[in-house]
C-alpha cells in the first residue's frame, strides 16, 4: 500500500479551502445583476386558492416580478415528476396528482409556494411579499398517514381517491400465511418510523440566470446530482431543450439525500431570470427549510415474525402506510417499496416474507429519501422484531441471530435480493469484544447503585447499496439507469484530471478518486484533480445518494483507467520501439519485459500528445478515454452496531453511555473517511431514535418548525464512538467496494431502542425516546420505580 | 442610511447601511467573506461564530452597528498566508470536518474556547463547549478530536512564539 | 426583518428620552432574543435604542450583603466572575447554562429580566433570591417585577439598571434543557435565605416564572431533599408542548427541586 493509494487515510485534499473559509457553496456565488427571490407559501395545509390579488405588491420598492401559478402555467412550464413508477397489485399504476411548482388553483400544504416576489434585495422581496392578497377557502386537512384512507377524510388529488397513490406488496402471501399457521411463537410489534427533516447544515440555493443573446440557461444549485435535474428540468418541465441548460453544483454544504430532489425554486429560479432577464437568487432560510425540504421516514408498520421449533425463525410479514405526504417527490414511490420490502430479510435465512405498502397523500410537506432511505425503516422493522422475540423466547439476542443469520453465498432473499457475500458472526463477534459485552451486567449492577438503569441493545443490519443495475431497477419502474460514467483525461505532463458523474457534498471524493488513480497510475496524488458538479464538463452522470459513489462511480474510473493504460501501453511501445505486448506497466513505470528501457509516466503522455514517434495511422494522438459503469448486482454493507445506554428513571433522560460499529464495507479505500462517515450517520440515527421528530397538529400546521422546536443532535447527545471493520471483499465491482454512507443511519435507530427497551424492562416505547416518552413507558410498565 | 465602521482582520472599513443589516449580511455581502456561514435563523447553528473583540459571537445575531469601532476577526483571517493556524491544521489532521459548511463557526468557537479555557480539554468540556454548534455530518467525534489536539497544537505554537 | 431606526444611545438619560419619544420604540441589550424574533419578522419596533454603548450599565460588586450586577453584564462574565462564583456560586453556574458559549458573549441580565421569557433562567434566580430590580425610576422586588408570560412592571420608558441580590445562605439552580431550543423545559431554584425559603420554578407554568409555597414550606421545617417526599406541584397550571406535556413538567418540577436541595446542600 502506497501513502498515497488505496487503504491510506490520506488527509483530504478538498480541506483547505473549507478551513480556511474559501469553499464557494451556492450562497457564496454572486453574479451580476443578480436579484433576490421570495416564495410566499401557504399558511394552510389544504386550501381552495380563489384569487391573488398582486397589485399593490408590484409597486413597492425594488420589485421586479411577483408571478403566481398562473402566470407559471400561461408559459406551459411543466409539472415536477416523481421519476419510478410504482404498480398496485391490482397492476394499476401509482396515482401521480400534478405537482406545479408554484400552486396554482389549490394548496396542499402548510408551504405550498403560491406566489414569488422578485426585487433588488431580499429585504425588498419579503417586505412586497405581505402585501400580496390572497383569499383562501380553508379546507379541512388530513395528516396522519393511518387516517388519510378512511372514508370522510379530505380528498386531497382527484386522482387519487382515499387519498391512496399505490397498493402495493412483494413477497408470497400464501407462504407466509402457511408458516405462521404452523408457528411456535409469533412475535408481533406495531412501529411508527418517524417523520424527520433531513437539515443538511448549508440551506438549498439556486441561481438561475438566462443568456438572451446565446439562449442559454445556467442554474448553480445546490444538487446532489446536476445531471438528473438538468435531464428533469428540460424533459419534463420543458425549461429549456438539454444542451441549451447548464447546471452547476458547487460546493455543496451535506445533501442526506435531501438535494437529490427537483424542487420549485429551482424551477422557478430559472423561469424567474427569464421573466426579468437578470439573475434571480434564492437562498432559503432555516425555518423555510422545514417546509420546502423533502422529509423523510414516516411510516406505520405492523409487523409479525413467525418461529419454529428451537427460534428458527420461518416467516416475515408486514404492513406499512407510507406517508408520502402533499406531492409525490422525484423519487418517492421507490423508498417504501423497492429500497424497504426488499430488505426485510435482514441477515436472516428467512424462508418466507410478506409485505404489503400503501403509498398514501396528507396534507404535509412531500416525503423522499433521507439518509438510508427505506434501509433503516426495514432494519428498524426487524432489528426490533427480533430483539423483542429473543426476549419473549428468553433466548439471548446474540445466539437467536446467530442461529438465523444467512451462513452461505450467494443467498436469494424472498424478496429480490441475492446477497453475494459477508460474515455476519465475525461483524458481531469483533463488536461484542469491543463492546466488552461480557462486562456489561458488572456495569448494570454499578449503574443501579447510582439509581440508573443500564441497557444494552443490538442492531445487525443489512443495507443494498449502489442502486444498480439498470436493468434491473428499470424492471421494477425506475425512470432512469443507474450507471455512473468516469472521463480520465491525462495532460502532456502527465497530471491527471478525472471527470466524475458522483457528485461530493462531504464524501471526500476528491480525495479517495485521487488515491485510486495515484495507485493505478503510480503518480502523487497532488497530480490528479478530481472535476464533477457541473454538466458543461462532465457529459452526463447519475450523482451522489445510496451510498454508490465508492461502488459505481469509482467503478467506472476503473474502467477508464484500464483504457488510459492500454492507450499508454501503445504510446510506450512506440516510444521505446518494443512491442506492445512487451511493455509493463508498474509504479508509474513504463518498461520492456527483460530488458532495461523504461520510460515514465510523464514521458509517455508527452509524446501522446506531440505524437512524434508514431504516425497518425498507426495510433490516435491523445490520452484521454471515458467509460461508463453499469454494476452487475446491488451491494450489501452489513455489520453490527452495539448501543449501552444509561437512563434517569426520575426524568427519563438517556445517555448514550457506549456505541460500537463494526461494519463490513468491502474494500476501503481511505479508512479515516469511511470512519468519518459512519460517525455521522450513526449521529443521525441516534437523533431519529431520541430526540428529532417532525409534529404536525391535525389542522396541518408544522409544530417543530425550526431548530428552536426540532431537536437536533448535538456533541453532547453522542459519546466517543467506537468504529472498526471486517472485510469480505465485494466479488460485483472491480474494487471490491460495498459502499459507507448510509451504514449508521440505517443501523443506529434500532440498536438505541433496544437498549433503552432492555434498560427500561418494556417494549413499549416509540420513536423519538424522548426524556417524557421514556418517563411514562418507565411509568406505565414499573410506577414505583418512576415515582422514586 | 446610516454609517458604519470597525475593524475587520486588520482592515478598517466604512460602509453605509441599512439599520437591518447584521454582521454575517456585512461581511458576506458587503466585504464578501463569504467564509462566515447562516445555517439557520434561531441563532442555534453556529455556522456564522466570529470573533468581535476577541470574544467569539453569532454574527447572525448582532447587527453590524453594534460592532461599531469593533475589531471583528472571521475564518479568513486565522492562516498567516499559506500557514494554517493550529486549529485549522488539527481539523485537516483529524477529519474533523465533511461538507465544510459548519466548519468555519466550529474554529472559531474553538479557538475562542482555547482562549477561556486552556490547552488541555478533555472530551466532555469540549462537547459541553459545543452547545451553540450543529454539525449534521460528523457524529461530532472527530470535531471533539479536532479541538482536543488543535488546542494542544496552540499551546505548542504559542511557547514557540515565546521563546523566539 | 422589518427596517427600523437604529439609535445608538451615550447615556441612560438619552435612552429614556428616546424611548419616551420615539414611536414603537425598543431596547437593544444584546440582542439574543429580540433580534432572532424580530428576524423571523415576530417583532417589528420602529426604533431601536441600543444601550451597548451606555457608560456603567455594565458590571459586578460586592455590596455588602448583596451582590449587584450592572443591566448590561453578559452571562460570560457572570458565569466566570470570581466575585460571583464566591458570593452565589448558584448564580454563576445558572449563568453558564444559558444559551451557548457565544449566546453568552453578548446575552445581557438586563435584557433576560425585562424580557421575562417564561422559559429563561433569570427570573428563577431573581425570585428565589428575593433580587430587588433597580430601574431608572424605581427599585422593584422581583415578586413584584414579574408580572407574566413575557410582562414585567417595566413602564414603556423605563430602563433596568441592575439587580441586587441578597446573599443567600445556600442556593442551587437545576435546569432541564429543553433538547431543541435549551432553555429550561423545567428549571427549579432553591435559596436558602436568613429569614425564608425560596424555590421558584421556571419553563413549567403557563403563567410564567412562579414560587412553590409548599416546598418552601417544608424546607424550612427541614432543608433536605427527603423534605420534599410526597410533595407535588399540580398538572393543572403546568404548559404542555411537544417538548412535555404538563404532567411531565409537574413531575419534573419535583424532581429538580430535590436536585436543587441536595446541590445547595454540597
Amino acid at each position: 500500500m502506497s501513502a498515497t493509494g488505496i487503504g491510506a487515510a490520506v488527509r483530504r485534499k478538498e480541506d483547505y479551502r473549507f478551513i480556511t473559509g474559501k469553499g464557494q457553496y451556492t450562497d457564496d456565488i454572486s453574479r451580476p445583476g443578480q436579484t433576490h427571490i421570495h416564495f410566499l407559501r401557504s399558511p394552510h395545509a389544504h386550501a381552495k386558492i380563489t384569487s391573488i390579488d398582486t397589485a399593490s405588491a408590484k409597486t413597492m420598492p425594488g420589485v421586479l416580478a411577483v408571478l403566481t401559478g398562473a402566470d407559471l402555467a400561461g408559459d406551459k412550464i411543466g409539472n415536477l415528476i416523481c421519476g419510478w413508477m410504482i404498480h398496485s397489485k391490482d397492476g394499476t399504476p401509482m396515482k401521480m396528482a400534478p405537482h406545479p411548482a408554484i400552486a396554482h388553483g389549490k394548496a396542499c400544504y402548510a408551504g405550498d409556494p403560491v406566489a414569488v416576489v422578485i426585487a433588488e434585495t431580499l429585504g425588498q422581496a419579503r417586505d412586497a411579499a405581505e402585501k400580496i392578497e390572497v383569499d383562501y377557502e380553508v379546507l379541512p386537512a388530513v395528516v396522519d398517514p393511518a387516517k388519510t384512507q378512511e372514508a370522510g377524510a379530505p380528498q386531497i388529488h382527484e386522482v387519487a381517491p382515499q387519498n391512496t397513490i399505490f397498493q402495493w406488496h412483494l413477497g408470497e402471501a400464501a407462504a407466509v400465511d402457511a408458516a405462521f399457521a404452523s408457528a411456535k411463537h409469533v412475535t408481533k410489534l406495531d412501529i411508527v418510523n418517524n417523520r424527520l427533516v433531513p437539515n443538511a447544515m448549508e440551506p438549498r440555493a439556486a441561481i438561475g440566470e438566462y443568456d438572451s443573446g446565446t439562449q442559454n440557461f445556467t442554474l448553480w444549485n445546490t444538487t446532489q446530482n446536476p445531471h438528473v435535474a438538468r435531464l428533469v428540468i428540460a424533459a419534463f418541465v420543458g425549461m429549456a431543450p438539454e444542451h441549451k441548460l447548464r447546471v452547476i453544483a458547487p460546493d455543496v454544504g451535506g445533501g442526506f439525500g435531501s438535494k437529490i430532489f427537483i424542487y420549485p425554486e429551482e424551477v422557478v429560479c430559472l423561469w424567474a431570470s427569464k421573466k426579468v432577464g437578470r439573475p434571480v437568487k434564492w437562498v432559503c432560510e432555516r425555518a423555510e427549510a422545514f417546509l420546502a425540504d423533502a422529509h423523510g421516514r414516516d411510516h406505520v408498520t405492523h409487523a409479525e415474525l413467525a418461529f419454529g421449533e428451537g427460534g428458527k425463525m420461518t416467516a416475515l410479514r408486514a404492513k406499512t402506510i407510507a406517508n408520502l405526504g402533499a406531492y409525490m417527490s422525484t423519487f418517492s414511490s421507490s423508498i417504501p417499496t423497492y429500497l424497504y420490502a426488499t430488505l426485510l430479510s435482514g441477515q436472516y435465512d428467512l424462508p418466507a416474507i410478506y409485505c404489503e405498502v400503501d403509498a398514501v397523500y396528507t396534507n404535509t410537506v412531500p416525503v423522499d429519501a433521507y439518509r438510508g432511505a427505506g434501509r433503516p425503516e426495514a432494519t428498524f422493522v426487524v432489528e426490533r422484531l427480533v430483539e423483542v422475540a429473543a426476549r419473549e423466547l428468553h433466548m439471548d439476542p446474540v445466539e437467536l441471530r446467530r442461529k438465523n443469520f444467512v451462513k452461505s453465498f450467494p443467498h436469494q432473499t424472498p424478496v429480490i435480493m441475492n446477497y453475494d457475500v459477508g460474515d455476519y458472526d465475525a461483524s458481531m463477534r469483533k463488536a461484542m469484544e469491543i463492546a466488552d459485552v461480557n462486562g456489561f451486567a458488572a456495569r448494570r449492577r454499578e449503574a443501579e447503585k447510582r439509581g440508573k438503569l443500564r441497557g444494552l441493545g443490538y442492531s445487525t443490519y443489512i443495507e443494498a447499496c449502489g442502486i444498480a443495475p439498470s436493468q434491473a431497477v428499470g424492471s421494477l419502474g425506475a425512470g432512469v439507469g443507474l450507471w455512473e460514467s468516469a472521463e480520465v483525461r491525462v495532460n502532456p505532463t502527465g497530471s491527471v484530471e478525472v471527470l466524475t458523474g458522483s457528485h461530493s457534498h462531504g464524501q471526500g471524493h476528491e480525495t479517495t478518486f485521487a488515491q485510486l488513480v495515484s495507485e493505478r497510475l503510480g503518480i502523487p496524488i497532488e497530480n490528479v484533480s478530481i472535476v464533477h458538479g457541473d454538466t458543461d464538463k462532465v457529459q452526463f452522470g447519475m450523482g451522489t445518494y445510496g451510498s454508490r459513489s465508492g461502488a459505481v462511480g469509482m467503478s467506472a474510473i476503473v474502467k477508464a483507467l484500464e483504457k488510459v493504460e492500454a492507450k499508454a501501453k501503445k504510446v510506450a511501445s512506440h516510444l521505446m520501439e518494443a512491442a506492445e505486448s512487451d511493455i509493463v506497466f508498474k509504479d508509474g513505470q513504463f518498461t520492456v519485459a527483460g530488458t532495461d528501457k523504461s520510460a515514465a509516466w510523464a514521458d509517455v503522455a508527452l509524446h501522446a500528445y506531440i505524437a512524434h514517434k508514431f504516425t497518425g495511422a498507426q495510433l490516435e494522438p491523445g490520452l484521454k478515454e471515458g467509460a461508463f459503469y453499469d454494476p452487475t448486482n446491488f451491494t450489501f454493507p452489513a455489520g453490527c452496531h452495539i448501543c449501552e445506554v444509561e437512563i434517569d428513571p426520575e426524568t427519563g433522560s438517556t445517555t448514550i453511555v457506549g456505541w460500537t460499529a463494526v461494519d463490513d464495507f468491502g474494500t476501503i479505500i481511505n479508512p479515516m473517511i469511511v470512519e468519518g462517515q459512519v460517525h455521522g450517520g450513526i449521529a443521525q440515527g441516534v437523533g431519529q431514535a431520541l430526540m428529532e421528530n417532525a409534529v404536525y397538529d391535525k389542522d396541518g400546521q408544522l409544530m417543530s418548525g425550526s431548530f428552536m422546536d426540532y431537536s437536533m443532535p448535538r456533541a453532547e447527545n453522542l459519546p466517543p464512538l467506537k468504529i472498526d471493520t471486517t472485510v469480505t471483499p465485494c466479488p460485483g465491482n472491480p474494487l471490491g467496494i460495498k459502499g459507507c454512507g448510509e451504514a449508521g443511519a440505517i443501523a443506529a435507530p434500532a440498536a438505541v431502542i433496544n437498549a433503552i427497551t432492555d434498560a427500561i424492562r418494556t417494549e413499549n416505547l416509540a420513536m423519538p425516546a424522548t426524556a417524557p416518552a421514556v418517563w411514562a413507558a418507565v411509568r406505565a410498565a414499573a410506577p414505583a420505580l418512576a415515582a422514586e | 442610511m446610516p454609517r458604519v465602521s470597525l475593524t475587520v482582520n486588520g482592515k478598517a472599513v466604512t460602509a453605509d447601511v441599512e439599520s437591518r443589516t447584521l454582521l454575517v449580511q456585512f461581511l458576506r455581502e458587503n466585504l464578501r467573506l463569504t467564509g462566515t456561514h447562516v445555517g439557520c435563523d434561531t441563532s442555534q447553528c453556529g455556522c456564522c461564530v466570529v470573533h468581535v473583540d476577541g470574544r467569539a459571537v453569532k454574527s447572525c445575531t448582532i447587527l453590524v452597528q453594534q460592532a461599531e469601532g469593533a475589531d471583528v476577526k472571521t475564518i479568513e483571517s486565522l492562516a498567516v498566508g499559506d500557514t494554517l493556524h493550529p486549529m485549522q491544521e488539527a481539523f485537516r489532521q483529524n477529519h474533523g470536518l465533511q461538507c465544510g459548511f459548519c466548519t468555519p463557526g466550529m474554529i472559531m468557537t474553538a479557538v475562542d474556547l482555547v482562549a477561556r479555557k486552556g490547552h488541555d480539554l478533555d472530551d466532555k468540556t469540549i462537547r459541553e463547549e459545543l452547545e451553540g454548534n450543529l454539525c449534521r455530518c460528523t457524529g461530532y467525534h472527530n470535531i471533539v478530536k479536532s479541538i482536543a489536539a488543535g488546542a494542544k497544537a496552540m499551546a505548542a505554537t504559542t511557547t514557540a512564539q515565546a521563546a523566539e | 426583518m422589518y427596517n427600523f431606526t437604529y439609535h445608538r444611545a451615550s447615556g441612560l438619560r438619552q435612552a429614556t428620552n428616546l424611548l419616551g419619544k420615539l414611536d414603537e420604540a425598543k431596547l437593544l441589550a444584546g440582542g439574543q432574543t429580540l433580534l432572532p424574533t424580530m428576524k423571523q419578522r415576530l417583532a417589528a419596533p420602529a426604533n431601536l435604542v441600543d444601550l451597548n454603548k451606555v457608560e456603567g450599565l455594565s458590571g459586578i460588586e460586592l455590596q455588602g450583603r448583596a451582590l449587584v450586577i450592572g443591566a448590561m453584564t453578559r452571562h460570560a462574565e457572570v458565569a466566570s466572575s470570581p466575585v460571583v462564583q464566591q458570593a452565589i456560586p448558584a448564580l454563576a453556574h445558572l449563568a453558564g447554562l444559558i444559551g451557548d458559549p457565544a449566546v453568552r458573549h453578548m446575552g445581557t441580565l438586563g435584557g433576560s429580566v425585562a424580557n421575562n421569557d417564561p422559559n429563561a433562567d433569570y427570573p428563577a434566580a431573581c425570585l428565589a433570591l428575593a433580587a430587588t430590580i433597580i430601574t431608572t425610576k424605581r427599585k422593584l422586588i422581583a415578586d413584584e417585577f414579574f408580572t407574566g408570560l413575557f410582562e414585567t412592571a417595566l413602564m414603556p420608558d423605563e430602563i433596568v439598571v441592575k439587580v441586587s441580590f441578597p446573599l443567600p445562605k445556600k442556593a442551587a439552580y437545576e435546569k432541564f434543557r429543553n433538547p431543541a431550543s435549551r432553555y429550561a423545559l423545567v428549571g427549579v431554584f432553591v435559596a436558602k435565605r436568613p429569614s425564608e425559603i425560596r424555590v421558584a420554578v421556571t419553563g413549567a407554568g403557563t403563567s410564567g416564572v412562579f414560587r412553590v409555597p409548599a416546598f418552601e414550606e417544608a424546607l424550612k421545617k427541614r432543608f433536605s431533599p427527603k423534605a420534599l417526599d410526597g410533595l407535588g406541584v399540580p398538572a393543572d397550571g403546568m404548559s404542555s408542548d411537544i417538548h412535555g406535556g404538563a404532567e411531565y413538567r409537574a413531575h419534573l418540577v419535583g424532581v429538580m427541586a430535590k436536585r436543587a436541595v441536595a446541590a445547595a446542600m454540597e
